[in-house]
């Protein structure tokens, strides 16, 4: 059963923007907002090189790997066409203005 | 000998053609006077709907600007309306009192929009669709506005509907026909039109009359009301429900008139010493007014000013290539068919393509095409060598090419057209002329052509066709205009180009706003094209628009650039790459205090701490400010450094002060934002030690003052900068290069370089822009100094609290 943790607010993030969350045990996790107030969690790490994604461009539901501009689905964690490969995504919500992760 | 007077009434496109024509026959035979009611030179009216609908500026449809006038020393009189001819004494006068006398009188008086005698047509937002002033309102009136109704669905009304919707408005057009362009199409074709349009988001009602427009609170127009009482709400009216020739000033000076001025076949009046061309001239009973007629006419009226007199006029056969909002159709002859005439169709409606050919008597008189028009040209080349086609007639409708083997991939219509086909129907040119054109003078643009040759300059319709011409002439040293007009990305079909052009003419100020006005397809854009919509609103409107965090680069929004690693490079400025103790005392610090694992001389004459945390940026830039040192912007499509030798500061070569002109370029353009990336470099003299040659800005010292060069580039494929002019003091250096940037922030395409843009638009272009037009270059470096006079080091603005929480990372407890 998910726990949920409450991390920062809403507003915390900016629209079409992302903080890092840092786990004591490691492996950041990127949060995403996008226009729409929409949150998503997904692994901070590329699948293809590693780069941080947490820094990309967020547009729609997806962002563009800084690096090497791979584009993945948000909500599913998986790179899109052409490239293959998936990052591992965390469920996040939001109620009233908090953003709450399941650890 | 004694000048004979000329007078031209109308400073339009028949009359203007006409004055061209004549001065190639007889430049020396007139004065010439010109009276045009707008106020400025001759434009080409036909264009007024790209301008509308934001695809070319208006700049760019200037015909014949003032020099031109000046040039052929005739006195052009603009912003004045004749509004008396007295006869007896040949002399004119208009609305202000200006006069003058003639020899002869040339009416080209135009024709203008009928507006229906209903309740309400004066309101104001009501407008005909003629002028610049009309494009105008309707510009003005889009910004303001939301509900559109056009009156008319003919061409000039499905044009003006079409501009409006891509300027944002919601547009219903209203039309009393059939079906849309009765005149030109039959049923079946307009109604593929309709569909398409439709699926563009237009609306239509058609078979309907309108009865009324009823004002609403201010007093504009509000709502337009239709039989059967139906209102519909529309706070600007386009009425195009056809024109009139206009003949005010004819009849009043009791010339012949007669649904326009009557004309022989010498274009002359009544009056012997009166000419007319153009739409207000009634020829034989007709009124034409399409363009190609009038510059037929204008050929002979020129042929007998020029007192030749050996041509005339007996009418024009026409046929019509349109191009409605991107779809492209063909009419020509008796298109409707009726009685004894024979058709042969061909109809893929979802294929968007349609094809229907008259036959009467074994000959071809008439044809509609709607899609693939190529062989438009040489079914109306049948139609009017009135040719027998019976041993054609099975392969008629699949064109030229058919009946020859299958076609080599490239090849396409223009290699099989003959050479005395026409090509541009506007200006009467064939494809042999082209053809003989681009081998002779060796063109290689359409733009080349149509300068050369006229064909394509009026209504464009034939531009595809010639551009298959140049390919088949020309082979592989072609490249196709389209390329250089490929959308900016996936999220629409618009160009950069035609992005920048909306942002300007609409004052766009907010990314949203662009995607509203050009319908994006995507909520918010994306990687490609966000970034290049926030350069051009800040470069376009540098302290207006917001500069969008998330529409940047990580590498922007960070102030450093991301390595491999996901930590970041911070390079603190060093103006013209001098540093003192002070400044290398705290990069050493900074270096030790933040356990920096690399510390590298890079090309640009600086320092660059290598492996740094995100969360520790804002207090490595906190340290290096309190040195006095700022950000390097070593990460950005911005000015990067000015690389400089030492100079005659100290080199016993040295001709010019390298290190100080270097710095007071690189103080400059601090914090300037470009479409790339911008390097320059100063060198005290020729053996060019800060290798000038291949930065975007290269300056060279010589004894007498300094050489510029622009464009190179040292990257993946390296450019040698080309010499752009010589100047002789520093003060000159700052401008000169000021203004080129300025023009390269203004026209460049984001992420395109300086060789790239200085490639695409050509070095004359700049040195005409730059050296020979001091007023203009002044305007440049003016505007480049307005923007930049605000410029603000990114690390101590991003150490504010706000936009540092993003360097901040949350902390998950266990």
């Amino acid at each position: 059963m998910h726990h949920w943790k409450p991390i920062c607010l809403l507003e915390d993030i900016p629209p079409l923007g992302s903080r890092i969350v840092q786990r004591p045990s490691g492996g950041d996790i990127a949060i995403f907002r996008n226009a729409e107030d929409e949150v998503f969690a997904l692994h901070d790490q590329c699948a293809h090189k590693n780069g941080p994604l947490s820094q990309g461009i967020v547009h729609g539901r997806k962002v563009t790997c800084p690096l090497h501009g791979w584009h993945f689905n948000l909500e599913t964690g998986q790179a899109l066409a052409p490239d293959v490969g998936s990052c591992a995504t965390f469920a996040i919500k939001v109620e009233h203005g908090q953003v709450l992760l399941a650890v | 000998m004694k000048k004979q007077k000329l007078v031209l009434v109308g400073n339009g496109m028949a009359g203007v053609r006409t004055l061209e024509e004549l001065l190639k026959l007889a430049p020396d035979l007139y004065d010439i006077t010109v009276f045009g009611a707008e106020p400025y030179g001759n434009y080409n009216r036909i264009l007024l709907s790209p301008v509308l609908a934001g695809e070319i500026a208006l700049s760019e449809i200037i015909l014949n600007d003032r020099d031109w006038y000046e040039k052929h020393g005739i006195t052009l009189h603009t912003g004045k309306t004749v509004t008396q001819i007295d006869r007896a004494n040949r002399r004119v006068v208009a609305d202000d009192g200006t006069g003058a006398d003639y020899d002869y009188l040339l009416l080209a008086t135009g024709s203008t929009p009928f507006i229906l005698p209903i309740p309400g047509s004066h309101l104001p937002g009501i407008l005909g669709y003629r002028d610049i002033a009309d494009t105008q309102a309707m510009l003005a009136a889009a910004q303001q506005y939301q509900h559109a109704v056009v009156i008319g669905g003919g061409l000039l009304g499905l044009e003006a509907a079409n501009g409006l919707k891509l300027r944002g408005m919601d547009v219903t057009v209203v039309h009393l026909g059939p079906w849309l362009l009765e005149r030109q199409l039959d049923a079946a074709a307009g109604q593929m039109l309709q569909t398409s349009l439709e699926s563009k988001g237009l609306k239509f009602l058609l078979q309907t009359q309108t009865e009324a427009l009823i004002a609403g609170k201010s007093g504009r127009v509000a709502a337009v009301q239709l039989q059967g009482g139906l209102q519909i709400p529309a706070e600007l009216v386009v009425m195009a429900t056809g024109i009139r020739p206009e003949t005010t000033l004819a009849q009043a000076a009791g010339l012949h008139c007669q649904r326009g001025v009557v004309v022989n076949d010498a274009m002359q009046t009544d009056d012997p010493h009166i000419y007319a061309v153009g739409e207000c001239v009634n020829h034989r009973g007709i009124a034409y007014g399409l363009v190609a007629p009038l510059f037929e006419q204008a050929k002979v009226a020129a042929n007998h000013l020029a007192g030749q007199r050996t041509s005339s006029y007996t009418g024009s056969v026409t046929s019509t290539k349109l191009k409605v909002t991107g779809i492209d159709l063909f009419s020509a002859g008796q298109f409707m068919g009726g009685e004894g005439t024979e058709e042969i169709v061909l109809n893929d409606p979802h294929g968007g393509r349609y094809k229907k050919l008259v036959l009467q008597e074994g000959r071809l008189v008439g044809s509609v095409l709607y899609g693939d028009v190529g062989d438009g040209p040489w079914y109306f080349q049948l139609l009017k060598e009135e040719r027998n086609i019976q041993e054609l007639r099975d392969r008629l409708i699949w064109g030229p090419s058919s009946g020859a083997q299958a076609q080599q991939p490239g090849q396409n219509s223009a290699a099989t057209l003959a050479d005395s086909a026409e090509v541009c129907g506007c200006n009467g040119v064939c494809k042999g002329t082209i053809v003989q054109a681009i081998q002779e003078q060796g063109l290689a643009s359409l733009d080349e052509v149509k300068k050369h040759t006229k064909a394509a300059s009026s209504c464009g319709s034939c531009s595809g066709l010639v551009e298959q011409i140049l390919a088949a002439t020309l082979g592989d040293n072609y490249t196709p205009t389209a390329q250089r007009h490929k959308p900016l990305c996936a999220c629409t079909e618009h160009s950069h180009q035609s992005v920048r052009q909306a942002i300007l003419a609409h004052h766009l100020t907010r990314k949203e706003a662009v995607f509203d006005a050009l319908s994006w397809k995507t909520p918010n854009g994306c990687d490609k094209c966000r970034p290049a919509i926030n350069y051009y609103l800040l470069s376009s409107f540098p302290h207006e628009a917001q500069d969008d965090p998330q529409s940047r680069f990580i590498n922007e929004r960070a102030h450093a650039n991301i390595q491999k690693d996901g930590t970041y490079s911070v390079v603190p400025r060093m103006w013209g790459g001098l540093t003192n103790p002070a400044e290398l005392r705290a990069i050493a610090d900074a270096a030790e205090k933040y356990r920096v694992p690399t510390v590298k001389v890079t090309g640009g004459q600086r320092i660059d701490l290598l492996g740094i945390r995100k969360e520790d940026l804002p207090a490595i830039w906190a340290d290096l400010n309190a040195a006095g040192m700022v950000s390097g912007h070593a990460y950005g499509k911005s000015i990067r450094t000015v690389k400089t030798c030492v100079g005659a500061e100290h080199c016993r070569f040295g001709t010019q002060l390298a290190m100080d002109m270097g710095i007071q370029l690189e103080k400059m353009l601090f914090d300037m934002y470009a479409p790339h990336k911008v390097k320059l470099a100063v060198s005290g003299c020729p053996r060019n030690c800060a290798e000038a040659g291949i930065k975007d800005v290269g300056v060279i010292g010589v004894d007498s003052g300094y050489e510029l060069y622009i464009g190179g580039n040292g990257g993946i494929k390296t450019e040698v900068a080309q010499f752009l002019c010589k100047v002789r003091s520093d003060q000159e250096v700052m401008e000169y290069s000021g203004a080129f940037l300025q023009l390269y922030r203004e026209e460049g395409w984001y992420l395109e370089r300086t060789c790239h843009y200085l490639e695409r638009v050509g070095m004359p272009y700049i040195q005409n822009k730059i050296v020979q037009d001091p007023e203009g270059r002044r305007a440049y470096y003016a505007r480049l100094r307005d923007a930049l006079k605000n410029a603000q080091d990114p690390w101590e603005s991003s150490r504010a609290p706000r936009p540092i929480q993003q360097f901040i990372p949350i902390q998950l407890q266990a």
